[in-house]
């Protein structure tokens, strides 16, 4: 085993929680390790993060990672997550929401929170379904595709978080999925040191319902087609449109400063109370 | 404000006194939506915050509000928020996490008359049950209703009090008149408000359960950032903070975060007593209802009725230790409040049937006349 995934082990929580409850064959072990790997690397002590979940499978996610950790309501993840940072600006705070959680109910706080530009990182796990309720189409169900309240195929159309994210002001947005794992590590350590508010979408395979339900043979195919169907930022900018129809562009999208909303805020406070001492 | 030593005196509305009650009781994270008729509340801390070293934010709806305070409230904050009818509607959800995380935080409701957008410059008393019962599930809440501005601002520092030594969301339950209504009011000097500091476990414990609440004590609670960590979770969870389905710690979970306050519902209440010696007639009344039934109990003393008024400050928990004790020698029980009949129910309840209890609504979007009240009472006194 090597030394990275020792370490990553380390920030497991130390008691009582594993197995996790997700299926087998699910990305979101994949997200896990990958979110812990780059924890240990950044070495951030444990007790100065802060983990933030909404509702469903992905909001388990913080139940088994040893840091602080809130398991909140569905769709408020960004909305606690906007609270305990401003309170505690020392705190690293990383939100982790699955696609129904963060664009569906949470959507109104993901776009504010995106335009507020506060420094915390919004991990979307993005599997295309309502997995913990049994495969209902989410806003990240492809037109066309199957969900368990779209049983002749997806009547609406998809978000596509990244562009939403960018559009909403997000200051760093990036894509990778769980096939491209390191990519992950990479991507989250630029984000969660990124001094503005950051969003890194995770493509994920649920086999269990959306797998199921739209013909994939197995989570292997389910992470192969990320693979055959993903083209990194820097080869899709030399790519005609055609090429790039039905794949999804991963690598960081945006990365730009604006200033930050507590680093305006606490400066404005300054200035007040100088001139309020005067 | 508030600067001096001695106590100054200023011309305030519900609404400022709130804030400067906040303020008071050191509230330094603000989390807030605009509604009518409470925004001034959320004005003021806009301005005063950065000043005394907190943070204010106006989040996108009410739903992020009370989870933006909630958060807050975890990493260390003293937290609050501040709205009307629909916001506390949207506020719902997250009451009931606060209730079952255990999370301290203040949540002022400026009640308007409704239901639904209703009358937004108007007042009623018709969140009382909701305040109660609105979020799904058992739990308890801690609401205090004032009757004066001065009290807007003694209730808001209880209200902190309270939420930091229960661990739960308090409620005060003002109304349009209140949160509007000025009168003179002297505040007391800077620094002299007696507060209750959250309770925080001590240092090196090896086994830190933050979530053993019961009737007997509150679990001290630790901040987020500090040197436990640990879960926090909308779902139902044993000591620590872990998901739980065993059914013996789902029973205690919820039992722990009841019967912390219900227990103490007879500790908790607070009444004003006006007239009751020798009564046989009783008001029972609370925020701006129970100013106009003051001057009716004096209306109906000048006619010859024996009327007593008991101004209730504690709504919630409900206690009723003081009505039983009262109820056996009235001849009559009336309970006015700018509702259909909502705190009526917890009266009769109490009283048992040694009084009749009759209700009296008023939901037009205005306050009772002192004669409206008088000439009611002197009715049912009669019959």
């Amino acid at each position: 085993m090597s030394q990275a995934i020792e370490k990553a082990r380390e920030y497991l929580k130390p008691h009582k929680k594993l197995p996790t409850v997700w299926c087998s064959g699910c990305g979101l072990g994949i997200v896990t390790s990958a979110f812990l790997r780059t924890m240990a690397k950044l070495d951030i002590p444990k007790d100065d993060v802060a983990v933030i979940s909404g509702i469903g499978c992905t909001g388990r996610l913080p139940t088994y990672v040893d840091f602080n950790t809130l398991h909140t309501t569905h769709g408020r993840a960004l909305a606690f997550a906007t609270g305990v940072k401003l309170a505690n600006p020392a705190l690293t705070v990383v939100t982790v929401m699955g696609d129904g959680d963060a664009l569906a109910i949470g959507g109104n706080h993901f776009i504010h929170a995106c335009r507020r530009n506060i420094r915390m990182c919004a991990i979307v796990v993005n599997n295309s379904i309502y997995g913990m309720t049994g495969g209902q189409y989410s806003p990240t169900t492809p037109h066309g595709k199957r969900g368990t309240t779209a049983p002749y195929g997806n009547v609406e159309h998809e978000f596509d978080v990244a562009a939403l994210a960018a559009g909403a002001g997000a200051t760093f947005v990036a894509r990778t999925s769980v096939y491209h794992a390191r990519e992950i590590e990479t991507i989250l350590e630029r984000a969660i040191k990124h001094d503005g508010f950051s969003v890194v979408e995770v493509v994920a395979n649920c086999y269990t319902s959306y797998g199921r339900l739209n013909k994939f043979a197995s989570p292997v195919e389910m992470l192969k087609w990320m693979k055959d169907n993903s083209v990194t930022v820097q080869a899709a900018a030399s790519l005609p449109p055609e090429e790039l129809k039905g794949k999804f562009t991963r690598g960081v999208l945006v990365e730009k400063h604006l200033p930050e909303f507590i680093t305006v805020y606490d400066e404005l406070a300054a200035r007040l109370k100088q001139g309020s001492a005067a | 404000m508030a600067q001096d030593k001695c106590a100054t005196v200023e011309v305030l509305q519900g609404n400022e006194a709130s804030a400067e009650g906040a303020l008071a009781a050191g509230v330094n994270f603000f989390g807030g939506y605009p509604i009518t008729p409470s925004s001034e509340i959320a004005e003021i801390m806009a301005r005063r915050l950065p000043l005394s070293g907190g943070r204010f934010i106006q989040m996108e709806d009410e739903i992020a509000s009370i989870a933006a305070i909630i958060g807050a409230s975890l990493a260390g904050g003293i937290a609050m928020t501040a709205t009307s009818g629909p916001g506390f509607s949207l506020m719902m959800e997250n009451l009931g996490f606060a209730c079952i995380a255990e999370v301290p935080c203040v949540i002022v409701n400026v009640q308007r008359a409704g239901p639904s957008t209703g009358l937004p410059t108007q007042p009623a008393q018709m969140d009382v049950q909701q305040t109660r019962w609105g979020t799904h599930g058992d739990h308890s809440i801690i609401a205090l209703a004032p009757a004066s501005v001065v009290e807007c601002y003694e209730m808001t520092i209880d209200c902190v009090n309270l939420a930091e030594k229960y661990r739960n969301p308090t409620v005060l339950l003002m109304d349009e008149v209140l949160g509007h209504m000025r009168e003179n009011v002297s505040l007391p000097a800077k620094g002299t408000s007696r507060l209750v500091p959250r309770a925080k476990p001590p240092a090196g414990l090896s086994d830190y359960r933050p979530f053993q609440s019961d009737e007997r004590s509150v679990s001290p609670l630790a901040p987020f950032g500090g040197s436990y960590r640990y879960h926090v979770t909308g779902l139902t969870h044993d000591e620590h903070g872990f998901p739980t389905m065993v059914p013996e710690e789902v029973d205690r979970n919820v039992r722990g975060i009841v019967n912390k306050i219900e227990a103490h519902a007879d500790a908790l209440a607070s009444y004003e007593e006006f007239m009751l010696d020798d009564a046989d007639v009783l008001l029972v009344a609370y925020g701006s209802t129970a100013r106009v039934a003051k001057s009716s109990v004096r209306a109906l003393r000048s006619r010859g009725v024996r009327a007593g008024l008991l101004r209730v400050k504690t709504i919630w928990p409900f206690s009723r230790k003081r009505l039983s004790e009262l109820a056996p020698r009235m001849r009559t029980v009336v309970v006015p409040e700018m509702n259909l009949g909502q705190y009526v129910l917890e009266v009769e309840r109490a009283v048992g049937g040694a009084a009749p209890v009759v209700p009296q609504g008023r939901v037009d979007g205005h306050l009772f006349e002192p004669d409206e009240i008088t000439e009611f009472v002197a009715g049912e006194a009669q019959r």
